[in-house]
């Protein structure tokens, strides 16, 4: 007989993302924190209709970005914008390597691992992915959330709720070269120059954690 | 997989010395293995003494200095901004560091694995030359402008400015080379070749090389008889061998080759020939590098100072053009080359007989190289036919305009004529007042000619159908162009007077498929390999581009673009095109081997073998000829 009220089951890379998330000891030491940035490319800013197209990441360990800790994948493409190809250049039948939307979202779960995210107005993109991963029956995503929008005002500490701070911005103060703005891989590489930029500032007052930078955005770590 | 961040921070090393000497391939690797540091102003790398980091850096932004502690004292070192090297030395030696570093204001910095980079030195010599060089020059105390550019301590890896690669790099050789003992055979020398593939072997005394034979050497010393197979290849050996040590550059190799008239270099441990044989470098094996020889020439022609020099290179270029034929490297290509040498050379020509004058050209003008020249399809040294053109101009100017244009025209034909190009015997050149006018002269003279043709006039004018601009004003140029197609397209009935003339061309074969040769004359029975085979596949390229409005010079391409617009006949031109090719081929090499203008071929050297792949090539003229003949119904014009 099935057992209408047992616990769901959940494929395994669910099962793994939820345990290695929960109770994650290594969280104490700063330095032992692994950060991923991340930047979701989408066909527009709908949660519900519209779709990622590419997922980039690079991971942040004890004040270094790791190039070979860095992951991108681009997702073929049921639903299709034509507007915002202008923006990101990935066309529907461009030529990168492309795999379903299941098969991404499983291997970036595997590579978000025990990390915290970071990102660039990350309830965007953390939305985009938890839509995605409501449509395998699973989510929304348990990491530790950033965003370098509420860092830089917890730092200036100038009117933190009325002033949205884009990318471009945070570029220009603190002084990060732009080039290959809008592709996934390359606005996280941007996120990251400013996180490690905006974490040394945090150093230079006090010995930074992980509880003072979760504080900075309390409403994404509900 | 994709990634876009390692493929960024390629292309920011591959800029800096020593990254710019290693493969893309190579330095992807290393891209994706990076860690990226970012340092607030005045914050420490590593300490004096610390234990050395995994890593070496390289400054993306910002700078970093060196200091060290001595004496009680802080010394500084060194400041090294974007691009520069630092932390180099755990590579070099498993020491701590001898000077601390810190971010002499807000930088970011590359991290590249050392382990990573073990490797690399082992693959690259001038890699590991370099790091030593900069390491060395960071330990001296270099902080004054005078040192600050010679950080960076090698100056083959610096001096590599333009993208090409090829000069610098290491030029590949055959690093196992096959030798056999003097006392060898001749016959046992040549068996081990065959089997072997190979061109030449090495005599070896011990690894010592002491002498080499090459086909060349069987063909000369044996084949003619003067030795017997059964003799030692001691008394046929070229000896001593031209030697040079491990770590050469196609440039190097190049010119050693070159200097020597050789066609073998031998590589040994010191690069004397008293030491150990690693390798043997063929000229072969830069040709397959190449268009590196043609960059150095072109350079040479810039940097020229006079026509002496000029002339000097041209006798290369010469040489050059040899090379390639013999190695069977494509017609087309080596046409390109030294068509470009060509050019680079009346260029300077110009450029140098304008300072002559002390005066800059009144008004802007073009000069224009016709017929073969027009065509890049000049390999050997032929007569200059040439031309120019000046912007149209008020009347009581015109007289100043056209004595400037003359007199810069004879100076630079002077030149031209100094460097190797006779003067036209029919005086069609830029110094001729007749063909150096403004450009409605011109536009009136073509107008002419494609009006009012007349069998004479026509062979006169063929020539100036295939001009191309060579220096000066590209408007002035594609203004002319556009005239005579728009002339041309008013009055096609020009086209088929040109065909008329081109079928008068005598045919290469008599009724008997035996070579038509020259009756008389100085070259009496000598076949015209240009009149007769070359010249009516040229001829029927230019009409039929006339006809199609295709604004190409060169045959082959000519040929070559045909089979796009006409794709009914794309056999039959592509046919013109590889004849063409092998005629092109054959002439000049006629040309090489008799030091003339290859126009005359002695039916009775060729071989057999030579004469059917010549015949072969007189199918597709036949046939391009018909289909002149219906296109343009030249019979109609038969009775003028």
């Amino acid at each position: 007989m099935i057992p209408f009220f047992s616990r769901k089951q959940y494929p395994k890379f669910w099962k793994d993302h939820l345990e290695k998330v929960n109770g994650n000891k290594k969280y104490g030491n700063y330095e032992n924190i692994r950060f991923v940035v991340i930047d979701t490319e989408t066909t527009g800013f709908d949660f519900y209709k519209d779709r990622i197209l590419c997922i980039g990441g690079v991971a942040i360990k004890n004040n270094k970005i790791l190039i070979s800790d860095s992951f991108e994948i681009y997702i073929k493409q049921d639903v299709f914008n034509k507007e915002t190809v202008k923006i990101h250049g990935i066309r529907r039948n461009g030529d990168e390597i492309k795999v379903t939307e299941e098969e991404a979202l499983i291997q970036f779960i595997n590579y978000l691992d025990d990390a915290v995210i970071v990102a660039h107005h990350t309830s965007f993109d953390i939305g985009m992915i938890n839509q995605a991963l409501k449509r395998l029956n699973v989510g929304p995503i348990k990491s530790r959330l950033l965003d370098t929008n509420y860092l830089h005002k917890k730092l200036s500490g100038t009117n933190p709720y009325k002033k949205l701070y884009s990318l471009d911005d945070l570029c220009e103060i603190y002084n990060v070269k732009m080039h290959d703005r809008h592709t996934a891989l390359g606005d996280a590489l941007l996120t990251a120059y400013i996180f490690l930029k905006i974490t040394s500032k945090f150093k230079k007052n006090k010995a930074v954690n992980l509880n003072d930078l979760l504080a900075t955005n309390y409403q994404l770590n509900r | 997989m994709k990634n876009t961040i390692a493929e960024r921070i390629l292309d920011f090393l591959k800029d800096y010395p020593p990254f710019n000497l290693i493969s893309k391939t190579t330095l992807l690797e290393v891209a994706k293995n990076v860690e990226i540091l970012y340092f607030e102003k005045d914050q420490i790398v590593f300490n004096q003494n610390d234990i050395p980091h995994e890593h070496f850096y390289i400054i993306y932004e910002g700078a970093v200095r060196l200091y060290r502690f001595g004496e009680g004292k802080k010394h500084i070192v060194d400041i090294c901004d974007e691009g520069d090297l630092f932390g180099l030395r755990p590579l070099i030696m498993k020491e701590n560091y001898l000077m601390g570093a810190a971010a002499n204001e807000e930088a970011i910095l590359y991290g590249i694995p050392i382990s990573l980079f073990n490797e690399i030195i082992l693959n690259y010599p001038k890699v590991s030359q370099f790091l030593i060089a900069s390491f060395a020059t960071n330990t001296r105390d270099p902080f004054t402008d005078k040192h600050k550019g010679k950080l960076f301590a090698n100056i083959s890896a610096i001096q590599k400015v333009e993208n090409s690669y090829s000069e610098t790099q290491s030029a590949k050789y055959n690093k196992n080379p096959i030798t056999c003992s003097p006392e060898t055979t001749v016959q046992e020398a040549a068996k081990i070749m065959t089997e072997k593939l190979i061109n030449s072997i090495v005599i070896a005394e011990n690894k010592i090389p002491i002498g080499i034979i090459t086909d060349k050497d069987v063909r000369i010393k044996i084949g003619t008889g003067q030795f017997k197979i059964t003799d030692k290849v001691r008394d046929i050996m070229t000896s001593p061998v031209i030697t040079f040590p491990e770590n050469i550059t196609v440039a190097e190799a190049q010119i050693t080759l070159l200097k020597h008239k050789v066609s073998h270099l031998c590589i040994t441990k010191d690069g004397t020939n008293k030491s150990e044989l690693v390798g043997i470098l063929a000229e072969h094996d830069l040709v397959l590098t190449q268009g590196n020889s043609p960059i150095m020439l072109t350079k040479e022609i810039k940097n020229a100072k006079d026509v002496e020099t000029l002339k000097y290179i041209r006798t290369k270029a010469s040489d050059l053009t040899k090379g390639y034929l013999e190695q069977e490297i494509p017609i087309y290509f080596v046409t390109k080359v030294i068509s470009e040498i060509n050019t680079a050379i009346t260029k300077k020509a110009i450029q140098l007989s304008i300072n002559e004058i002390g005066e800059k050209p009144p008004v802007s003008y073009a000069w224009l190289a016709l017929g073969s020249q027009g065509r890049k399809e000049q390999l050997l040294m032929t007569d200059q036919d040439n031309a120019l053109v000046f912007e149209n101009v008020e009347e009581d100017q015109y007289e100043l305009v056209k004595t400037y244009f003359l007199t810069l025209a004879e100076k630079v034909t002077e030149k031209l004529n100094i460097v190797g190009f006779d003067y036209c015997p029919a005086g069609i050149m830029a110094s001729n007042t007749k063909w150096c006018l403004s450009l409605r002269e011109w536009k009136n003279q073509f107008k002419e000619w494609v009006k009012d043709p007349i069998a004479e006039k026509i062979l006169l004018s063929i020539i100036f159908f295939d001009f191309e601009l060579i220096y000066g004003n590209q408007e002035l140029y594609s203004n002319m162009a556009d005239a005579v197609f728009r002339y041309i397209q008013k009055n096609k009935i020009f086209l088929s007077f040109l065909g008329k003339v081109t079928l008068d061309n005598p045919p290469p074969l008599g009724f008997f498929k035996q070579f038509l040769v020259e009756q008389d004359g100085e070259n009496k029975d000598s076949f015209d390999i240009k009149s007769r085979a070359l010249r009516p596949l040229v001829d029927a390229a230019r009409i039929f581009s006339l006809f199609h409005n295709l604004k190409i010079n060169n045959t082959i391409a000519r040929y070559e673009k045909l089979m796009e617009v006409e794709p009914q006949n794309k056999d039959l031109f592509e046919s013109c095109a590889n004849a063409f090719k092998i005629l092109l081929q054959f002439r000049t090499l006629q040309g090489l081997t008799y030091n003339d203008s290859g126009k005359f071929v002695d039916i009775r050297t060729l071989s057999k073998a030579d004469r059917l792949k010549l015949k072969s090539c007189f199918k597709p003229i036949k046939n391009v000829q018909e289909a002149l003949k219906l296109r343009f119904n030249t019979s109609q014009i038969t009775q003028i």
